[in-house]
């Protein structure tokens, strides 16, 4: 566990009322528009029992989907400047969309601008592949992925 | 040939799919010993399923095949692997932070060195022309060079220290004891030995320098020696140029200066680079796609520039990580990709 919380009091949002995905093609992958929507409701914080939607870090509009071109964009907004746990969060969304989007699909993930103080840093470790497969091979890190992504929180 | 003849079409023809990897191929390397009049083509590719897989093509039907499952000696990825310019040893690097050396014993390939020293992930690894020196780069932001002695023993020479992130590729020039780094730092770094028998840094390429302004992944040689292309994160392929003459003849002042930038071909991350014999550079990115590049006819007189050949898009279902000419056969090259496949391919002309 995390010895000494990096916002040991965070402001907790109301969870907001689903609003219809506008699908604008009509061939969209339904199963992918699911797997977005599931994204914000599943992803718990590494720090607190909350939600990530909870906490206002990502939010419905922060999902930048695009069907035809088979790219989504994941902006989400760390609760503090310095939030060292920017980067697993990141993990986490990623891993969530890996496992749950069909492989077509290219993931940029990215916190949003002026919101954490290595941004360039964080979204550059994110979008690294090899980065990426090397921490997913890290037990420790997998583990607390898995606690995040768990449905199980509520 | 004439690359700029008007008549000539390119296509990128499919020969055949290697499958049997259960997760992301990192790599792959043509055994350059292999492909002439009297042998067959040999290809080692490795995998984030943990196993490196040998295939060959078969004489009678032409067709690849695995021939060897290399599994239970890296305990984790495999992200490259390269033969020794003989093609009697295989090298492997693995997030597991060795190297394996395999040696094929009579059909059997059988580990016979394993090099221990990197704090975690090591990422390439690369011979020299003579395979007296072999180096290996990590996510510890070393590059190490191991010096090949008998009875399959290697021993560490040098230990360098520059990079501030991890060491994505080490590659060693063709011809010459100078080898070249590139990183998640951004920078290129050219390495040579000095007098007395120590490594040191002799350029470092950084954005400043007309270099790069994200992470480099690789680096390849024309068939000359005096031109390198890099790829990066930043979406462009550069090209460099050296005085060869210049550093044969030991003068160790001659630097590695840009000639063209290729900008506005690639829209995702540029994995791999490849220069083929007669000339021609391919690229594969993160947008699936492979594509090709000759120099212009048009070049000016401040140097030359390259052109789009050909763009394959949907050359594979994922990423491409990596495409390798053949050493043998002009215009077969191999590619492979997060979609767990291999695949061999021919680049062909339609004249009109």
């Amino acid at each position: 566990m995390v010895s000494g919380l990096i916002n040991a009091n965070p402001v907790v949002y109301e969870k907001k009322e689903r609003r219809e995905r506008p699908t604008s093609i009509p061939d969209a992958d339904e199963y992918s528009a699911e797997a977005i929507d599931q994204l914000e409701v599943d992803i718990k914080d590494p720090e607190h029992p909350y939600s990530l939607e909870e906490l206002k870090v990502i939010s419905e509009d922060a999902i930048e989907v695009d069907d035809r071109r088979s790219y989504v964009r994941v902006t989400f907004t760390p609760t503090v400047e310095h939030c060292s746990m920017a980067t697993v969060i990141g993990l986490c969304l990623r891993v969530k969309l890996m496992r749950s989007l069909p492989s077509r699909y290219k993931v940029d993930i990215r916190v949003a601008p002026g919101t954490h103080a290595t941004e360039a840093a964080v979204n550059k470790q994110l979008n690294d592949k090899e980065r990426i497969a090397a921490a997913l091979e890290n037990p420790n890190l997998v583990e607390m992925v898995d606690e995040c992504l768990a449905p199980s929180y509520a | 040939m004439d690359f700029n003849d008007e008549g000539s079409h390119f296509e990128l023809k499919e020969i055949q799919t290697l499958s049997g990897h259960t997760d992301r191929v990192w790599s792959l390397a043509w055994n350059p010993a292999t492909g002439t009049d009297d042998t067959q083509p040999v290809i080692a590719s490795c995998s984030g399923d943990k196993t490196v897989r040998i295939w060959e093509r078969s004489a009678l039907t032409r067709s690849w095949d695995c021939k060897a499952v290399l599994e239970e000696t890296h305990t984790r990825t495999v992200r490259s692997c390269t033969w020794s310019p003989s093609g009697k040893l295989l090298a492997t690097a693995s997030f597991d932070a060795t190297t394996a050396i395999w040696e094929n014993v009579g059909g059997d390939f059988q580990c016979v060195s394993t090099l221990e020293g990197h704090e975690n992930e090591v990422k390439s690894v690369s011979w020299n022309a003579s395979e007296s020196l072999l180096a290996t780069c990590s996510r510890d932001k070393t590059v190490w060079i191991w010096e090949v002695m008998p009875g399959n023993e290697f021993e560490c020479a040098s230990v360098l220290q520059g990079h501030t992130q991890d060491v994505k590729m080490v590659k060693w020039h063709p011809t010459m004891d100078i080898l070249f780094s590139c990183s998640y730092d951004n920078t290129i770094k050219v390495w040579a030995e000095d007098d007395t028998g120590d490594w040191h840094c002799i350029q470092t390429i950084g954005e400043s320098s007309n270099g790069h302004s994200s992470t480099v992944w690789a680096i390849s040689f024309n068939a000359e020696g005096d031109k390198m292309v890099t790829c990066s994160d930043d979406l462009t392929l550069k090209v460099w140029e050296a005085d060869i003459e210049g550093m044969r003849s030991g003068d160790d002042q001659v630097l590695w200066k840009h000639i063209s930038t290729l900008t506005g071909y690639h829209d995702r991350t540029i994995f791999s680079v490849h220069w083929s014999r007669e000339g021609i550079i391919a690229s594969g990115a993160a947008d699936d796609a492979i594509r090709f590049f000759v120099e212009s006819k048009d070049s000016a007189v401040d140097g030359p520039s390259y052109r789009l050949l050909l763009k394959k898009e949907k050359a594979h279902d994922m990423d491409v990580n990596v495409v390798q000419w053949s050493p043998g056969e002009n215009r077969v090259l191999a590619s492979a990709s997060d979609d767990g496949t291999i695949k061999i391919w021919e680049l062909a002309t339609n004249s009109t």
